[in-house]
């Protein structure tokens, strides 16, 4: 088969909305673009695992330090499946943790503010994971199978994520006045980040055409970012916290809200690595794989040993 | 970049309930057969996924490809007689 014909029976394929798995054919572009944005998923995934690792040993009950070790310890999990996701794509373990840790893989900007107080983990199960819940739904239905399936695993694992911190939010928030002043600071200071997190605006959105023509993603960032405020207002409101932006309002003929524009320099310039913690996750990632590395010897040496014994 | 093997590769499949059959559900990355099955056990069935588990290497999976998908699934297209449905049976008939 000529690639004309090839190319031909793929979007074929895509218009029957058939998935399309690994020894299938399919354009390069197609195939780096998952690549992309498969890896940089699951680094997010891992990355993410840091500001709320920060809290683990201060958590303030035991309660709810089992829970967030649960939750952190899934976000590893979620990793491990998108790693492989990524893997049948035709790219090494090691090639994207390498691209994870010289800077060549990106991975989302939210993880690179910091977690200052309890009230920041409530936020972040809230919004940040709600966000990528948000996302999630949508990527069970993108074109790639073992990425839509990978979804679908974490999809059910997520929803206690949200739930664990908007618990924490609703605590907090029905708490002694500096408690609640506690969650509204978090709240404020996670809200724009998490916005962001469903990327630049459509028309600046580089991959986005792509993305859509391909069926990797179903929805756009505005789209999405819509949803997300329309869904999260409410559940603000009802326990009483206030979402930071003066602009917003209630638009009954779009059956929406309207709301302002997150800060866009902010996002490239941390993008760029010049957020407040870019340094330092990139840092402890790198010291964890390195000092992982006695444990890779080890297996590989006893694997070794009993190739020999075998033989 | 550091050469780190990461182990082999094998693909996971969960059987979630007895009787039922074994899915494929991802993979993972182990050195031996015992590591594979604790990793897959850690990675893949953190909530009671399942009653039972398969790791098995990736490198031993044959499939047929997908190119042929024609050719190779054709002998069964032309074959109805293999469908109860093809059967006149007389009206009033049951449990048949
Ligand atoms: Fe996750
Ligand atoms: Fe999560």
């Amino acid at each position: 088969m000529d690639t004309n014909q090839l190319e031909q029976n793929f979007d074929a394929k895509l218009a029957r909305n058939e998935s399309i798995e690994p020894k299938d054919w399919m354009p390069d572009n197609y195939r780096k673009h998952l690549i992309r944005q498969i890896s940089q998923h699951a680094h997010s995934e891992i990355v993410g695992m840091l500001p709320e690792g920060n809290w683990i040993t201060r958590a303030p009950s035991l309660r709810r330090k089992m829970v967030l070790l649960a939750k952190v310890q899934d976000e590893g999990g979620h990793g491990l499946y998108l790693y492989s996701a990524a893997e049948t794509l035709n790219i090494s373990r090691e090639e994207l943790i390498d691209q994870l840790l010289t800077g060549k893989a990106k991975y989302s900007s939210i993880f690179n503010y910091p977690s200052l107080t309890w009230a920041d983990i409530g936020a972040i199960g809230w919004l940040v994971d709600g966000a990528a819940i948000m996302n999630q739904v949508m990527l069970q239905r993108t074109s790639y199978g073992p990425y839509a399936r990978a979804m679908v695993r974490i999809c059910k694992e997520e929803s206690f994520h949200q739930r664990q911190g908007y618990e924490i939010m609703t605590v907090l928030a029905k708490g002694t006045a500096e408690q609640k002043a506690m969650a509204q600071d978090a709240l404020n200071r996670w809200w724009w980040p998490s916005l962001m997190m469903f990327g630049p605006p459509d028309e600046k959105s580089p991959n986005t055409a792509n993305a859509i023509k391909w069926k990797i993603k179903r929805e756009t960032n505005d789209e999405l970012r819509q949803k997300f405020v329309n869904q999260t207002f409410p559940q603000a409101d009802i326990i009483g916290l206030k979402l930071p932006d003066p602009d917003l309002k209630w638009n009954e003929s779009k059956g929406g809200f309207d709301f302002g524009t997150p800060n866009w320099e902010e996002f490239y310039n941390i993008i760029a690595g010049n957020g407040p913690c870019n340094k330092a996750r990139i840092s402890a990632r790198t010291k964890a794989h390195n000092e992982g590395a006695w444990v890779r010897e080890a297996a590989n040496a006893y694997a070794e040993k009993k190739k020999a014994v075998l033989a | 970049m550091a050469q780190d093997n990461q182990g082999m590769l094998w693909e996971v499949f969960i059987q979630t309930k007895p009787g039922q059959p074994h899915r494929h559900c991802g993979s993972v990355h182990g050195h031996d057969r015992e590591l594979a099955l604790q990793n897959a056990r850690d990675v893949y069935t953190r909530r009671n996924e399942g009653t039972n588990l398969w790791v098995v290497p990736s490198n031993l999976i044959v499939a047929s490809s997908p190119e042929d998908i024609g050719p190779f699934f054709e002998p069964a297209n032309d074959k109805v007689y293999r469908h109860p449905t093809f059967y006149t049976i007389p009206e009033g008939i049951t449990h048949m």
